[in-house]
């Protein structure tokens, strides 16, 4: 889409639209991975969300890049938008963001884990990186993307195949409010209708 | 009325032209409408059971929203319960409606068919179940609200919707709204710190298998071209793949992330955290539950969107179905505390499922079907007694306090004891035939090996069974069990060392050996340790009738044929 | 034209793999959140790609159901540690009770 946009205003056809698709996912991919790195090598959490803001903005930078503009505004707006600062939120109130704080003690067997992970993930590059060109699986199932507004075609494709998983996304939803009723509640019942030791426990915390 | 509407809503849009085939590939008449506009007819008697817990969820909360504060305590849980019998008649007459086809409605992203009813009636059951046995814990605890039975019914809405799931996205919705529902209820206990922690625990781990899953089902939909298990299919059966890297890849992750659902080993360590350290009556639920959803998911996708790729989830599958029979056996001899020890025997219970799953044949999946079905009335009820003689606060998880059970509450201990010995294998319980379907359907495709791997598990998780049936019925005055206070309590381990006799001298060795705890405290702890005075263990109402049920239907499921005849009904998929 | 899918691919792959060694090593609990949050940008990333490859709207239509799914997971966990900080808070350090495994 940028490397149209960029094509049809330079005029200079499709040599230099080749190249700005490539800048384009270079500079995404940068900032996905330096934020990625980011995010786990840092060791204040205010300022790995702060990194993973930036990977964010650099998957809907790809995003753009492989005409996805509706996706990309979304992903910017909720991620960023409203996940990041909910991380920034929770990260403030429980003022964690000097101390490392105490997490449940990784165990020994995660170490290794994490290396059987990351040849997992070598193979997985392997595999990915060797398809050069995609002939394998059924080409639009779901409706093709061509011909029409990335909106209107994701807005058709939801409200009707995918109507149902976008209305049961409302149980989602409701389960949001009730853990967070649960889990931010105090004490569920009033004074008067807890043993004086109770009591007692309530007014120490 | 409502009949009209539910029949006129039955429709699917015509897009691909392939969602309504029956199974024979027979167009259904009035089921399919060929409408191609915007508009979506949506059948709902498909999802209906669904949709009843659903609904009733959000009619609990409305309830309690319209209600002064806290003024009807025990409402809640008769309308969850009554909730949960609408939508296992909601299932009985999905039954008698579907019949032996099956159709995929609401814009293909559902299944109708015998299949998701069985899980209908499943997790109905299941959601009857955990209502009754969890009113008394709650209340006894000060934890009792609206929000624990709203959470019940909820995830039980996640779980139908997983079996019913006719696409990956359909699944993974389903599967998150269950996940999602679980741990906020392993973290529900507001006083005790590792009810937190397990409600962490399970949300990182199950949050990333959750992530595993979804990077599979991207890379299934790749290699495709769809996420829906027709379309998959289809396309497998029509084309040969010649770079097949991708599904491979997509097939594993979607195995990993539904392996951790449903506790398989290697991806079980998260279990006996969060299943001592959820509120007791919660984690049977959540065993039963997740489990029978997590085995419909990979039932779909593996015998039923990915069966033309037996070849290569076999060997997968078999070899995680070892690990999980012989690793759940060991590691539940080792442990001291009794959640834990479920948590290690429920593992090894889902091996036996996976072993009806690797055999790939009709015959396994009725015996994991008849399994997951038979074990949701066991688990429930096990994790029920062990709420009831753990004490308030959760004080007594440790072998001792199961101790002499028998002379206390001679009918709690037979309950528990045929949970047991259902869980054993014995003969004249579910638990036998269950395992007995199982292994004939892995023998019916040859697999001798795996067929006596699971018998030699079952044979190994006898000890431990049998050791916790010897201590109920064990007097008080033989040996004396740990202290709770008494943290290094090898002594619980060696307690029932003695009191099995000689026959569990191997074993005593074998936990000590695993367990390098200081024995020595413990032998000292039992010496000096003098049993408190024992309060009389209270059995509300609503919790005996709850196991008076699970207990007849465990015999009931082990000496007649009803409930197989139903789960080999339930085995035609589309 | 464009830069061709198994770059995409490959680039969601070391992301995905980044999130998830991140969550292994990492022992804050917020900072594992986070790497949970770029595993699942990964899983998008490689959903657009195959859309775009596979010229088919599914893909698209699954990333805003990854999107939703994350949101409602986001508060759900975040009330749940914040949750956990307050039980801990109100423990003292020595009672800390930390389950194994």
């Amino acid at each position: 889409m940028t490397a149209a946009l960029l094509a049809a205003a330079t005029g200079s056809g499709a040599h230099l639209a080749h190249a700005s698709a490539w800048a384009v996912f270079g500079v995404g991919a940068a900032l996905i991975l330096t934020g990625a790195f980011g995010v786990v090598l840092l060791r204040n959490p205010v300022h790995s969300a702060l990194m993973l803001v930036i990977t964010l903005i650099g998957v809907a930078l790809e995003f753009i890049d492989e005409s996805a503009d509706f996706l990309a505004a979304v992903q910017i707006i909720v991620y960023a938008g409203a996940i990041v600062i909910l991380f920034l939120f929770v990260i403030m109130f429980l003022a964690v963001d000097r101390r490392e704080p105490a997490a449940p003690e990784p165990t020994r067997a995660q170490r290794p884990l994490a290396v059987l992970l990351g040849l997992v993930a070598l193979a997985e590059l392997l595999i990915l990186s060797r398809v050069q060109h995609w002939s394998s699986g059924a080409h639009h199932v779901a409706g093709s993307l061509k011909g029409g507004e990335d909106v209107q075609k994701l807005g058709e494709s939801i409200f009707t195949r995918y109507l149902l998983p976008f209305e049961m996304t409302a149980a989602l939803l409701v389960i949001a409010v009730v853990a967070a009723v649960v889990l931010s509640r105090r004490h569920g019942r009033v004074a008067a209708e807890m043993s004086p030791a109770e009591q007692e426990e309530a007014t120490l915390r | 009325m409502i009949q009209s509407v539910l029949f006129a809503g039955v429709g699917h849009l015509a897009q691909s032209g392939s969602g309504c085939l029956g199974p024979n590939g027979t167009s259904i008449t009035g089921l399919c409408t060929s409408d191609n506009s915007l508009h979506m007819p949506v059948a709902y008697r498909s999802i209906l059971p669904m949709l009843v817990l659903f609904i009733g969820a959000l009619v609990l909360l409305l309830v309690s929203a319209l209600l002064s504060k806290r003024s009807r305590p025990g409402l809640y849980p008769v309308l969850s319960t009554a909730v949960g019998l609408a939508a296992l008649v909601a299932s009985v007459w999905e039954w008698y409606d579907v019949g032996n086809r099956g159709v995929s409605t609401i814009g293909g992203q559902i299944f109708y068919d015998r299949f998701s009813v069985f899980f209908g009636v499943v997790v109905s059951v299941t959601v009857v179940l955990a209502s009754l046995v969890s009113d008394s814990y709650l209340r006894r605890e000060g934890l009792d609200g609206v929000e624990a039975y709203a959470l019940i019914l909820l995830a039980g809405t996640g779980a139908v919707l997983m079996a019913e799931a006719a696409g990956l996205i359909m699944l993974f919705l389903g599967l998150e709204i269950m996940s999602i529902a679980l741990y906020v209820m392993a973290a529900y206990h507001r006083r005790r710190t590792e009810s937190g922690e397990a409600g962490f625990k399970y949300f990182i781990l199950g949050s990333f298998s959750s992530a595993i899953f979804l990077y599979g089902v991207a890379l299934t939909y790749g290699a495709t071209g769809s996420t829906r298990f027709q379309d998959i299919a289809g396309y497998l059966a029509r084309n040969t793949l010649v770079h097949d890297g991708v599904l491979l890849a997509g097939m594993a992750l979607l195995i990993v992330g539904l392996g951790f659902k449903v506790a398989a080993v290697p991806f079980h360590f998260w279990t006996p955290d969060v299943y001592q350290g959820s509120p007791t009556p919660f984690t049977g639920y959540m065993a039963a539950l997740a489990k029978a959803a997590g085995f419909a998911g990979l039932l779909r996708t593996l015998t039923g969107a990915l069966s033309s790729q037996q070849a290569n989830w076999r060997p997968v599958i078999w070899l995680i179905a070892v690990l999980t029979l012989l690793i759940g056996s060991v590691m539940a001899i080792a442990q001291r505390d009794l959640k834990r020890m479920m948590a290690y025997s429920s593992i090894s219970q889902a091996g036996y499922v996976l072993v009806g799953l690797q055999a790939g044949s009709a015959a396994g999946t009725a015996g994991s079907l008849f399994y997951l079905f038979t074990y949701a009335f066991v688990i429930v009820g096990t994790f029920a007694v062990l709420g009831l003689i753990q004490g308030p606060g959760e004080a007594r998880n440790d072998l001792g306090a199961i101790r002499g059970l028998a002379r206390r509450r001679p009918g709690l201990a037979m309950a528990m004891l045929v949970f047991l010995l259902a869980q054993a294998g014995v003969p004249l319980t579910s638990g036998f035939l269950a395992k007995f379907y199982v292994i004939e359907a892995s023998v019916q495709r040859g697999q001798y090996p795996l067929a006596i791997i699971a018998m030699l598990a079952a044979a190994i998780a006898a000890f431990f069974y049998l050791r916790i049936a010897l201590l109920m019925y064990a007097g008080e005055g033989e040996a004396a069990g740990p202290a709770p206070a008494l943290e290094p309590a090898g002594g619980g381990a060696e307690a029932a060392g003695e009191a099995a006799g000689e026959a569990f001298v191997a074993d005593g060795a074998l936990t000590a050996g695993l367990q390098p705890v200081p024995s020595l405290d413990g032998a000292t702890a039992t010496l000096t340790w003098e049993p408190p005075p024992e309060e009389r263990i209270a059995i509300p109402p609503a919790v005996a009738a709850t196991l008076a049920i699970c207990v007849v239907f465990t015999i009931a499921a082990g000496v007649s044929s009803p409930i197989i005849d139903f789960a080999r009904h339930a085995t035609a998929m589309i | 034209m464009t830069v061709p899918g198994a770059w995409y691919l490959v680039l969601a792959a070391v992301l995905f793999g980044i999130g998830a060694t991140g969550l292994l090593v990492r022992r804050n609990v917020l900072v594992m959140f986070m790497c949970i949050e770029l595993m699942l940008n990964a899983v998008n990333l490689t959903f657009v790609t195959f859309a775009r490859l596979l010229d088919d709207i599914g893909g698209q239509a699954s990333v805003f159901f990854v999107l939703v799914v994350a949101a409602a997971e986001v508060v759900v966990g975040l009330a749940i540690i914040v949750a956990m900080f307050r039980r801990r808070a109100a423990a003292t350090a020595d009672e800390i009770h930390i389950l194994k495994g």
